[in-house]
Parts: structure tokens; C-alpha cells; sequence
């Protein structure tokens, strides 16, 4: 087996890491130039740069999952072509990539056996779970890395699945791990965990390559930073270097990391939820009788570890998911049982968290997209029959003013880039007179450039007295949006917090940890 | 330390809506044994219902009077609709129903047979003959769809599988030369439906219904221009031999029916067992189910997604194929023009209300075979069922038995999703 004795020829070796000249091409669109990166061993090397950098393709071709079109991968001085990820892995390279690699119906134990299970001899390869379970336990020991070998997968929180991915990898003896932004789904508290994870690993003579496009986590763990921007290298930096100035060489240019806004005048509630229960799609409640309020004028924000139920409230109030139990009020009616499209006319705008799926429809034109609510109402149409030239016209406006990159209004939404995708969606749902704006994870998979003129645009609905619900898994942006921050755990709204509340605080309760029990005492 | 705590949920009682699936099911069985104890039991006779271990009308049997049985499973289906419906069967759900629709089978039979005899002997064979094919193509689709790719050809595999088995058994004079073939025709429809899904990422039912198409006319087309001209020549395979196996087959009702049989029999049953355990405790079965379940991640720890999905595809065109030797080297000595009849679809939906394991589509098989041996039965004895109604049965049980029954069944995550790489 090459995975053995590759295992057996580099122990206790730390593994160098060479990338030259790394070009990818999709099409017309050079996704990797001429990259050239070095990692040395033992050393936490972090890949900094934008959603659509260029990042995870550049890390596809070194885990064998793409292969370059020009350049060279170079392993302990040793050029290396990998066909797939089964070559990486033999010559020491894992990966734990942004989306869990998991079987969620296996148990941890087969999840980390499957590719190079253990079975006892004979053509049909007798699995032989006793030591499968065995290695998961002595890894997981080995590296600090509590995982229950036998639980299923579906059953465990990210935090846990993250572990698991860790320890899959290093069940493979790897030498250099890649981590594909491993704390986006993370709570504070649990980052702070993975880094120290992290430090020990480089300890036992691991490199790790980090890939992430958050600062403070880079400034905080990284030997060595390499910023990509469109497919090149734009740098390298120590992390001594300032915030804004990484942000800067990130973006190319000066960026601004705060959001300005005004203090709110919050008014009347406009949207308001109580007892509200909704199931996933596994049937199990996944909101569980919460409560909130959203007043006009005012941006709540609500953060939360992923698969707290965010989803689900988010698709019950738009009419997408039935609502088992409570109600949604709009102004005192009772959304719950409308259809989604009497909801977005009663004033409702929406961005959903999955914009290629039901954010866009991606073989449309922008036009085409941009009246994707309104197509049979006038002035764009009716019951019957389009006004293209109305759709046109008005599509030529909302371009300038949502500052939508694109060649024209006949272009096709698919080949836009995530934030002038979003943008769309933005212009679409904020042409409609609003009361009520739900934004579900706003700007992920945005550039900054788009991130900024998004949020700008969400304070400016603000402004203009509409009540806004965001939901993000970036605690950042939630911060830096809401007036007035609601902590979701478990399907409930553990407290609601001013932005100002500390971090480590805002974290806790994400964990689900109250610090109520002293004044009980 | 502070004195921080994790906030302690107590799970929200969601109101339950009052029609569960266990509602919903209590209700139709109270109603249907209702049903079955008032109509069965005024239509039958008050005569004695024989169910017989021998061939004929003598002989041990177990014996009860045909309107008291009538009355009394059509009450028993009652209640165990009863406690389903009062939802006092939390985890026994699936055992009740169970109860409640043999109940319902046997009353309807105690109306049947009343004054009359039913030998079991014949009735449990015939049932798993008529199972056979059912089972092998059951397990066809069990290979293909746990590795994610939908075969909806199954029908055409049969066809195949009979075809060739019919001709090359005929022409070589031997019964294993045409076994072999059928095998061949099966694995040819699968290498089509192979190469189409998982190279060209085709929708893979569609694939699977145009082969049924494909399958059916080129049949057809030989049929008429080979093997009817010359029948003799072409069109009179050797058949399947009966082996017993010695002491076995004496044990009462079991002994004939499992080892008084032929060889495609045990090799159904031997593959319901090897498949079971291959998939769940063999390196292939994880590998497997993991490309059915999520390709990326296998691919992503080495395994060959594309690889292991023609090969199980193949391997269920094996299967299938045998399964359509049955009807050839078994079931009635020549070829005919779609001598399948549908065989292949009721295979589809024995895999689908077997839950995708091979147990549950040897279950999900022999009960639509009871119900085809059951129709033929009762026609035979002149039942006051019109036959077009008899022959409605195993059709009406496959619909009842995937639509109502199954409920939600949960296919492996990729099935029927073509795997890109990248």
C-alpha cells in the first residue's frame, strides 16, 4: 500500500512544501497566475485573500482534487504530480476542507476509516471496525482531539465535525495539513480552541497551511501571511503588519472595516414573533418556540453558530417553511399561511443565505433578474404579456444605482461575480416599498468592495424607517450592522445584547452559556 | 471561576397534529377490518376453511370454520388499527401493521376457502417462484442505487436476461450455457445505462426508460424473426433443474419449498445474505455507501467514485439478469414477446418499499409474489372475484404498498446525481 509506506518513509520528517509557477485556467478566466508559495515545516502559513481569490482552487490543485496547467509542485525538494487526492495524501498533504467531507448517515469511526480502512485479509476485505474504532481513539488522544468514534456524524455539532475532519487527516499521517477557512462556522470560543489546536500541532512538527480571509485569526496564528488577490500573489507579510494595511494589500486599496451608521430612532414594532416552533427538514423542531421583536427603523441582528435553527426562522417568516406552532406579525397580521410571493407584496424584501439557489436564477439576464418579483405587475407587464422594453429601461437604471458590474442588462446573471450577484438580489428586493428587510448571511461569498456597499445600503433602508432582521454567521457583521443583537442557541433567542456587549461575552452565549447563575447564589 | 452555566433547554412539546402517520394508518386498518369482518364474514360460508400441508384436500391440515375466521382476523385487524390509532404503540408501529394486514390477508382468505382447501405447501412455493425474479432484480437495484446511480431498466435487464438465456440455452443445448447469457444480456443494458449516467452524466431515468424501450423492441424484433420461424432451433432452451437436498427436503413444508428447488432459488436467497453483509460490514460496502451517500467526500479520501459506480452497476446487471433467466430457464420454457409484463417495475418498487437493504426487497418480493400466487389461486378455485380484479392484486398491493405503507423512505443522498468532479 502507497500510503504506508510513504507513512513509514517520513516519520518524525517535516515535510517542505514548494509551489511554482502554479497556473489554472477555467475558460478565459485565469484563476491561479504563476503563484509561488513556500511552506516551511513546522510553520503555520496562512493564505490570505477575498471570497473568489483564488484560494481553494490553488489548494484543489496541491490535494490532487484539480491539476495545474502550468507549474510544479515541489514535496521535500522532490517534484510531485498528484492525479488525486489519494497521491496527496501519500506524499503527506491533507485537507480539511470549508464544506465537512463527511458521510452524515456514518459513524465518526467509518468516516475516518473510509479510503484506507482497516480489514482483515481475504478478497472482500473484511472491515475490521474494532481497530478502525482503536486508531480513531489513539489519534484523537494522541493530538488532544476529543471525538466519540462512535457517533453519527448527523448528530454532532460543526465544532465536533470539524475535529472529526482533523482527525481523519491525521489518522493518514499527514505532514502538512491545509485548513480551507475552518472558523467560519465557528464560535469564538470554539476559533480559540482550533488555534491552540493549531500551535500544538506545528509543535509535533505539522505545517499547516490557513487558509481564511479573517484578520484577526491570521494576525493571531500565522508564521508567515501570503495575501492573494485575483489569482496572484500581491505579497507576503508578517504578522506584525497592521489590520488595515493586510486589508489594503487583501482588497487593493484602502478599505474601511467599520460600518458608519447613525444611532437608530427605532418606532412602532413591525415585525413580531412569538412561540414561533419550525421544523428542519428532518422533522425535528429546529425553532423552538422563540421570540423577537423587530422594531421600525432599527437593524436587528442575529447572531448565532450555523444550525441553530437561523434557517429555518429566516424561511418561516418568508412563507418557505410552514410554521408549526406561534405566529409571525406583520403590523399585527398574521403572515403565518400566506404564500411567499403575498408576503413579499405586503412589503416584505428578502435576501436569501443560498444566493445561487434561490437568490438568482443564474441562466437569466440581470434584467430578467432584477423583476423576478414584479414581472406581471406593471409597469413591467401583466397576467399575460412582459414589457421588455419597461424591464430594460428600468434594469439600465438600477445597474447605476446599485453599482452592478456587469456588460449590460442582457448579461447573464451566471457569469457575474458573487458580489455583483448579490447585488442584484439587493436592487431586486430594495425596489419594492419595504416594511420589513430580511437579510439571511448578506455578504458571504462577497468581495469587500461589495461587502461595503451592501451594508451601506442595508443602513440606508434603515434609515428610511424599514425594519431589517439580519441573520450571519460572521459575528463581525453582525456587530457592526445591528442596533440591538439577538444571540440565537438551540432554536431560541438566549438574550438580546447591545453591540457594544464583549466579544467573549457574545461568544458564551453562541455557546449557549449564561454567566445567570450568580445573582441565584 | 465565574459561575457561568449551560442555559438549560427543556424541549419545546410542539403541538403534535392530531393525524400523525400512525393516526392515519390506525384508521385505515380499523376501517378495513371493519370492513373485512362484516363483508367477509356474511359472505362466507359457514364451512370449515382447510389450510393443508399436503397436496391434496386429505391429509394434516389446520382447519377453522371459514365465517368465524372471516369475523374474527377482520376484528383482530380492528384492533390492532385500534392501538395504532389510540397511539399506544410507540416503537412496535411497523410489527402492528404488520399484524393488521396479515390479519385482513387471512380473513379475506377464510372467505375464500371456506368449504374449500388451500394447500400451503404449493402456495408457499409458488409464491417464492413467483418471487424470484422480484428478489434478484430487487437486489440489482439495491447494487446500483446504494452506490447512487437509479436503475429503472431492471424491466429491460429481465428481457435481456431472458432473451439471450432462451437463445444461447436453446442453441448450446445447455441450461448453464444459457444461465451464463442471461447474466451477459443483464450486464449489456447495465453497461449502456453505465457508460450514459455515469459518463455522460445522462438523467439517469430517462436512460433507464429509453433501455426498457430499447430492451423491449430488439427482443421483440429477434423474436419474430428468429425464434418464431424456428422454434426448435431457437426457442427451446433446457430448463432448470429441481434438486433436493437429502433429509432437508422432508422437514414438512419448508423441506419442499426451500430444498426441493433450483438452483436460481438458493442463488437469490445466498445473494440477499452476501449482499447484506457486504454491504454493512466489508470495505466495498462502505466504499459504496459512501458514493452513494456523499461521492465528493469519498473522492476526496482516495476512493474511486466513478470506478466503484460501474462496477456495482454491472454487478447489478448480473443480478438482474439471472433474474431474467427465471422466466426462461424456470418459468415457462420459450421466449415470448414481453413475457416480462411489468415484472420489472414491481422489482423497482419492492427495492423502494423495502427500504433500499436487500432483507427488506426479499420482504417487500415475497409478499407482491404471494399476491400474484394468490390471484392465480383463487381463480383456480372459481373465487366469486371477477379474475380481471384477481389479477388487479399484485399491482393494487405494490401501489397500496408503496404509496401508503412505506411512507417516507430515504434514498441514499446522491442517487440519481451524476458525480463532477471539482
Amino acid at each position: 500500500m502507497t500510503v504506508h509506506q510513504a507513512r513509514n518513509r517520513r516519520q518524525e520528517i517535516p515535510l517542505k512544501l514548494e509551489l511554482r509557477g502554479i497556473t489554472k485556467r477555467f475558460g478565459d478566466l485565469v484563476a491561479n497566475d504563476h503563484i509561488d508559495l513556500t511552506v516551511e515545516p513546522g510553520e503555520v502559513h496562512a493564505l490570505l485573500g477575498e471570497n473568489g481569490a483564488g484560494k481553494s482552487t490553488l489548494m484543489n490543485q496541491l490535494y490532487g482534487l484539480l491539476q495545474p496547467d502550468e507549474g510544479q509542485i515541489v514535496v521535500d525538494d522532490e517534484p510531485k504530480v498528484f492525479r488525486s487526492p489519494r497521491d496527496a495524501i501519500a506524499a503527506g498533504i491533507g485537507m480539511v476542507h470549508q464544506h465537512f467531507m463527511l458521510v452524515p448517515v456514518f459513524t465518526v469511526a467509518e468516516n475516518i476509516a473510509l479510503g484506507h480502512e482497516e480489514v482483515r485479509g481475504g478478497p472482500l476485505g473484511w472491515l475490521d471496525r474494532r481497530r478502525s474504532r482503536r486508531d480513531v481513539i489513539e489519534t484523537s488522544q494522541r493530538y488532544g482531539l476529543p471525538v466519540d468514534p462512535d457517533a453519527l456524524i448527523e448528530d454532532l455539532p460543526v465544532g465536533a465535525q470539524q475535529r472529526v475532519e482533523i482527525v481523519k487527516a491525521l489518522t493518514r499521517d499527514v505532514d502538512l495539513l491545509i485548513l480551507d477557512e475552518p472558523t467560519a462556522v465557528l464560535t469564538p470560543q470554539e476559533t480559540e480552541e482550533l488555534l491552540t489546536v493549531m500551535r500544538s500541532l506545528t509543535d509535533m512538527g505539522k505545517s499547516i497551511v490557513f487558509i481564511t480571509h479573517k484578520l484577526k485569526e491570521v494576525k493571531s496564528i500565522a508564521d508567515r501571511i501570503t495575501v492573494i488577490r485575483r489569482g496572484k500573489v500581491v505579497g507576503t507579510a508578517s504578522p506584525q503588519t497592521s489590520e488595515d494595511e493586510l486589508a489594503s494589500l487583501m482588497v487593493g486599496r484602502a478599505v474601511n472595516l467599520e460600518v458608519t451608521k447613525a444611532p437608530a430612532e427605532p418606532g412602532r414594532n413591525v415585525l413580531k414573533i412569538s412561540g414561533l416552533v419550525v421544523d428542519d427538514d428532518r422533522g425535528t423542531h429546529a425553532v423552538q418556540g422563540l421570540d423577537v421583536v423587530v422594531r421600525a427603523g432599527e437593524v436587528l441582528g442575529i447572531a448565532g453558530v450555523q444550525g441553530n435553527g437561523q434557517e429555518e426562522l429566516v424561511e418561516a417568516i418568508m412563507g418557505l417553511r410552514p410554521v408549526r406552532a406561534g405566529t409571525v406579525e406583520l403590523d399585527n397580521e398574521d403572515l403565518s399561511g400566506m404564500s411567499t410571493k403575498q408576503i413579499l407584496r405586503s412589503g416584505v424584501g428578502y435576501i436569501p443565505e443560498d444566493r445561487s439557489h434561490d437568490g438568482v436564477v443564474k441562466e437569466f439576464t440581470v434584467a430578467e433578474n432584477l423583476v423576478l418579483d414584479m414581472y406581471d405587475r406593471a409597469p413591467y407587464g401583466n397576467a399575460f404579456k412582459l414589457n421588455p422594453a419597461k424591464v430594460a429601461e428600468s434594469a439600465t437604471e438600477r445597474i447605476a444605482q446599485f453599482d452592478i458590474r456587469c456588460q449590460g442588462p442582457e448579461t447573464a446573471v451566471g457569469t457575474l461575480s458573487g458580489g455583483n450577484q448579490q447585488k442584484v438580489v439587493v436592487a431586486r428586493e430594495m425596489s419594492r416599498p419595504l416594511r420589513l428587510f430580511v437579510a439571511s448571511q448578506p455578504t458571504r461569498g462577497v468581495d469587500v468592495g461589495s461587502i461595503e456597499f451592501i451594508h451601506g445600503r442595508i443602513i440606508h433602508e434603515r434609515d428610511q424607517g424599514t425594519a431589517v432582521l439580519v441573520v450571519s454567521s460572521e459575528l463581525d457583521e453582525v456587530v457592526g450592522l445591528a442596533d440591538r443583537v439577538a444571540v440565537m442557541y438551540r432554536g431560541r433567542i438566549l438574550a438580546v445584547v447591545s453591540p457594544d456587549t464583549p466579544r467573549e461575552e457574545i461568544g458564551l452565549l453562541m455557546a449557549g452559556i449564561t454567566g445567570g447563575e450568580e445573582e441565584s447564589k | 471561576m465565574s459561575t457561568a452555566t449551560v442555559a438549560e433547554l427543556t424541549e419545546v412539546a410542539a403541538p403534535e397534529p392530531f393525524w400523525t402517520r400512525q393516526r392515519r394508518l390506525g384508521l385505515g386498518l380499523i376501517i378495513f377490518g371493519g370492513l373485512a369482518a362484516v363483508l367477509f364474514g356474511a359472505l362466507a360460508p359457514s364451512e370449515a376453511a382447510r389450510f393443508t400441508l399436503s397436496e391434496d384436500a386429505e391429509g394434516a391440515a389446520l382447519s377453522i370454520n371459514g365465517q368465524f375466521g372471516a369475523i374474527l382476523f377482520g376484528v383482530l385487524t380492528v384492533a390492532a388499527g385500534g392501538v395504532l390509532f389510540a397511539g399506544l404503540a410507540k416503537r412496535r408501529q411497523t410489527l402492528l401493521l404488520t399484524l393488521g394486514i396479515l390479519s385482513f390477508v387471512l380473513s379475506f382468505l377464510c372467505w375464500q376457502v371456506a368449504g374449500k382447501f388451500l394447500p400451503l405447501v404449493d402456495t408457499s412455493s409458488g409464491t417464492l417462484q413467483l418471487a424470484l425474479p422480484l428478489i434478484l432484480g430487487a437486489l440489482a437495484g439495491v447494487l446500483g442505487e446504494r452506490s447512487g446511480v437509479v436503475n429503472v431498466a431492471i424491466e429491460g435487464q429481465f428481457l435481456m436476461g431472458a432473451f439471450a438465456g432462451a437463445l444461447v440455452g436453446t442453441m448450446a443445448g445447455s441450461v448453464w450455457a444459457g444461465l451464463i447469457s442471461a447474466a451477459v444480456g443483464g450486464v449489456i443494458i447495465a453497461a449502456i445505462l453505465a457508460v450514459l449516467a455515469i459518463r455522460y452524466l445522462v438523467d439517469q431515468v430517462v436512460v433507464g426508460m429509453v433501455l426498457n424501450l430499447f430492451a423491449l423492441g430488439i427482443t421483440g424484433f429477434l423474436y419474430e424473426r428468429l425464434m418464431q420461424p424456428d422454434a426448435a432451433g431457437y426457442n427451446t432452451p433446457p430448463q432448470m433443474p429441481t434438486w433436493s437436498v437429502p433429509g432437508l427436503s422432508d422437514i414438512p413444508v419448508i423441506g419442499p419449498v426451500l430444498f426441493q428447488a433450483n438452483l436460481l432459488v438458493w442463488v437469490a436467497l445466498l445473494l440477499v445474505v452476501v449482499i447484506h453483509f457486504g454491504l454493512t460490514r466489508t470495505r466495498w460496502g462502505l466504499r459504496t455507501r459512501a458514493v452513494g451517500e456523499h461521492p465528493t467526500a469519498a473522492d476526496t479520501v482516495g476512493v474511486r467514485v466513478r470506478g466503484l459506480r460501474y462496477m456495482n452497476v454491472l454487478l447489478g446487471g448480473v443480478v438482474a439478469g439471472l433474474g431474467g433467466a427465471y422466466f426462461t430457464l424456470v418459468a415457462t420454457g420459450s421466449f415470448s414477446k414481453n413475457m416480462t409484463a411489468g415484472a420489472g417495475f414491481i422489482a423497482l418498487a419492492a427495492l423502494i418499499f423495502g427500504r433500499y437493504s436487500p432483507f427488506g426487497a426479499l420482504g417487500a418480493a415475497l409478499f407482491f409474489g404471494f399476491a400474484q400466487k394468490l390471484a392465480t389461486y383463487l381463480s383456480a378455485v372459481g373465487s366469486p372475484v371477477p379474475s380481471q380484479f384477481l389479477n388487479m392484486l399484485p399491482y393494487v398491493a405494490t401501489i397500496i404498498a408503496v404509496a401508503g405503507l412505506v411512507g417516507r423512505v430515504r434514498a441514499p443522498a446522491a442517487d440519481g446525481l451524476p458525480y463532477i468532479k471539482g
